[in-house]
């Protein structure tokens, strides 16, 4: 069952340059996927070299989770074991390349003698010795190849040094023959009738791997259950210990480890890290200037994707609309006409309006990953955020959930405990985002009165900055909340290193923002897509001709009207005949206690699409014509004369306004979201979770100021 | 009186060397991380608040972990 081309993996510590490497090997010829089985993202990309009999040939290069040994902490990690130890599993590597970092060889090596031991063919890719270069430690790649007999490749990932002979060194190990396996640490020593018994039950050559489904059976997916079983029983019988053993396994791997790195490396001065590391790390890990600083950062951040990123998206906003009347006027009216523009292009546009904050959120966040800073960031958040469940790493997320949940969400990758990423992934969409604005604005000048108090502070901005808070607040709440109800079943912990500061690669930051909005547009766009079209139809069909007599009857009462009243009047009346609008009736009941009406309740559901849609739905339902969504001024005096139909009064009451407000800071954001969280937990579960609560949250929050303000 | 420390006692600055660990579970993520007994560990910083601390392991290399894993790692 194996397909013609060869399979390669990468394997290395976490921040030995293995993705930079993975960039370098494949460049633009990657794609990511899932591995079989499993919910962890697998990148893959296409390796080309040459082969012996001159040949181009190309193999596929696997990009695996960055570990520090064969035995994971965690279920990503967990992959890379279940697929080395299984010759059937689809992605087994024909060869492997374990990337290690010069400047921390022991550690390196650690993982390398493991992996050497599974008998897998492999080249050892030396990187990083500019780095252990600047801390006065020079690394001899011939005398680390002998004791090992394996082809050793000074490279440097970042300049794409040395990866000809990279290729080349892959092409040798493939078309080897296999020789006599020589382990460097042979678990026979000590466990020799327990090894030799388990490779005889499972037809196993090598006594590493037979020492793997010992240790690891349970977590192990091709085994079956009478499998495992039956090695739980082969355990019982040689009483064997995993921890000691694991233990033992490690320190004696260092100890025969120690002598080979002595003589590989040359002491040429104190050992330390690079000065301007140590000198940066004084200022950024500082009590008061840390702070300070990262402040700084999350201000340049909001400054992106606020402001900077407005531009693109008000020029694709236009391409769109623009494409869509293009469109409409080219092909003959009709209901196909209708579905194509306002049901399936307007949706890919709301995708595509997307893409810059995507762009710039993870180009900024793949910068400061690169340069080492968010190592630093996670370490002056990590006591804050533990008090509510979470871990240093959800602060990432979280600010940037203020822009979008969308990308927010994408962010929680990089946090390791999946219990964790998950609480980050369910309270991230709290946070107020930059589609929420629209409705605070419009809401808050309706209610609010625009005065200064304190002799400084605009009281309308004091709300806005209050609402924001809330969301805050309400997210870290709830953090804690769901922390009481769901089990932790991993333990918590914060090993992490802190890899020195580095110069971004500007090619690598230009994968990931690519990379990003690729898999944004194609995985979650499709599923945005899919509701818009479901909207569509269900506000432009009513049941029956009601619509079609809805709206004749609006042309007769307003035919003194101008044409541009007559026409938003015909569209708010066949709004209110349509299903959406026989829905938002139909809901009536339910958010009356809040003290909204069916309209309101319209403007509910469609903003479900997208919060910006809520202003354009209210200028539709209010019949101020398409284009007044541009004037929020006049919006505004609408909604200021909106009648209460049961008791004359204003509509808009504090009451009802800030019972509106309170709805949308707690509600759940968008079907984005909610598709983007069905994409990162693979499942519908945990998003209809999300749903239901932030829903019974916004409506008790909501229901609570109506009661009592009104 | 001798009692033992940890690396959790350390003062900013301050060196020791590992003598041994005293959780088994968490020994083997902290020998994977680097931690070797005999092995030399300063304090380097320590977060805002007093937690998590940074550690060098060796001169070369520098880690972040929390106080509570810290105290598990034994110094002379």
């Amino acid at each position: 069952m194996k397909s013609s081309q060869n399979k390669i993996a990468l394997i290395g510590n976490p921040n030995s340059g293995k993705s930079t490497l993975f960039n370098q090997l494949t460049g633009l010829r990657q794609k990511t996927g899932n591995f079989p089985g499993v919910t962890v993202e697998k990148k893959f990309g296409t390796l080309r070299y040459t082969s012996p009999d001159g040949k181009q040939a190309d193999a596929t290069l696997i990009d695996l989770p960055g570990i520090y040994s064969i035995y994971p902490k965690s279920r990503d990690e967990q992959v890379v074991v279940d697929i080395l130890a299984n010759p059937q599993h689809p992605d087994y590597p024909d060869a492997v390349i374990v990337v290690v970092d010069a400047s921390n060889l022991q550690r390196n090596l650690l993982l390398f003698t493991e992996i050497a031991d599974l008998g897998l063919p492999i080249v050892l890719a030396l990187n990083m010795l500019d780095v252990a270069e600047s801390m006065n430690l020079q690394v001899n790649a011939v005398q680390l190849a002998m004791p090992f007999a394996v082809p050793v490749v000074r490279i440097n990932a970042r300049t794409g040094e040395g990866v000809p002979n990279l290729k080349e060194a892959i092409n040798r190990v493939l078309g080897q023959e296999q020789v006599a396996m020589s382990y460097f640490l042979d678990p026979l020593e000590t466990q020799e009738g327990l090894v030799e018994e388990v490779k005889k039950t499972y037809a196993l050559e090598n006594n590493y791997l037979a020492m793997q489904y010992v240790c690891q059976h349970d977590e192990f997916t091709f085994l079956n259950r009478p499998e495992r079983q039956q090695l739980d029983e082969l355990i019982e019988k040689y009483s064997f210990d995993k921890t000691d053993f694991l233990t033992h396994e490690t320190i004696t791997r260092y100890e025969r480890l120690r002598p080979i790195v002595q003589k590989a490396q040359t002491v040429k001065g104190a050992i330390d890290q690079p000065a301007w590391t140590r000198r940066l790390d004084r200022f950024l890990l500082h009590p008061i200037w840390g702070y300070v600083a990262f402040l700084f950062v999350l201000l340049v951040i909001f400054q992106a994707v606020f402001a900077w990123a407005q531009y693109p998206m008000d020029m694709l906003d236009m391409a769109t609309a623009e494409a869509i009347d293009w469109t409409k006027k080219t092909l003959p009216e009709g209901v196909l006409n209708d579905l194509l523009t306002d049901g399936l292009m307007a949706g890919i546009g709301g995708v595509i309006i997307f893409i810059p904050q995507i762009a710039f959120l993870f180009g900024l966040v793949g910068l400061l990953e690169e340069s080492g800073y968010m190592a630093r960031v996670m370490v002056i958040m990590d006591k804050l955020m533990r008090k509510f469940g979470l871990n240093g790493r959800s602060v990432v997320p979280l600010i940037s959930g203020v822009a979008c949940a969308v990308p927010a969400i994408m962010t929680t990758r990089s946090i390791n405990n999946p219990y964790e990423r998950l609480l980050t992934i369910l309270v991230t969409p709290l946070m107020s985002c930059s589609a929420r604005l629209p409705i605070y604005t419009i809401l808050i000048a309706l209610v609010v009165p625009d005065e200064t108090v304190l002799g400084i502070l605009n009281l309308q901005g004091l709300v806005l900055l209050g609402l924001y808070l809330l969301g805050l607040v309400g997210a870290l709440a709830s953090a804690w909340l769901f922390s009481l109800f769901i089990p932790r079943r991993e333990p918590s912990y914060f090993i992490l290193e802190m890899p020195t500061y580095k110069l971004p690669r500007w090619s690598h930051i230009g994968y990931i923002m690519f990379d990003s909005v690729k898999s944004f547009v194609l995985e979650a766009g499709k599923i945005i897509v899919a509701i818009s079209i479901i909207l569509w139809v269900l506000a432009s069909y009513g049941p029956g001709d009601r619509m079609d007599v809805a709206a004749e009857q609006a042309l007769q009462t307003t035919s003194s009207a101008s044409a541009s009243i007559q026409e938003a009047a015909v569209a708010s009346a066949r709004l209110e005949a349509s299903y959406a609008g026989h829905f938002g009736r139909f809901i009536e009941p339910a958010i009356r206690p809040l003290g909204y009406d069916w309209k309101i309740g319209i403007a509910l559901i469609t903003s479900f699409a997208a919060r910006e849609v809520f202003v354009g739905t209210m200028s539709t339902i209010y019949s101020i014509g398409a284009e007044a969504s541009e004037d929020a001024l006049t919006i505004r005096k609408r909604l200021q004369q909106e009648r209460n139909p049961q008791t004359g009064g204003p509509m808009y009451t504090p009451a009802v306004s800030f019972s509106l407000l309170m709805f949308y800071v707690f509600a759940m954001m968008c079907m984005s979201t909610m598709a983007v969280v069905y994409r990162e937990t693979h499942g519908w579960k945990w998003p209809i979770i999300q749903l239901i609560y932030t829903m019974f949250l916004a409506y008790g929050s909501a229901w609570a100021t109506y009661q009592l303000l009104s | 009186m001798v009692t033992s420390r940890n690396v959790a006692d350390l003062k900013k600055g301050e060196i020791g060397i590992i003598k041994s660990f005293s959780d088994r579970e968490m020994s083997l993520k902290l020998l994977e991380m680097g931690f070797l007994p005999g092995c030399e560990v300063r304090l380097d910083a320590v977060a805002p608040f007093g937690d998590p601390i940074c550690v060098r392991v060796g001169g070369c290399y520098c880690l972040s972990l929390r106080r509570n894993e810290a105290a598990s790692i034994v110094v002379e």
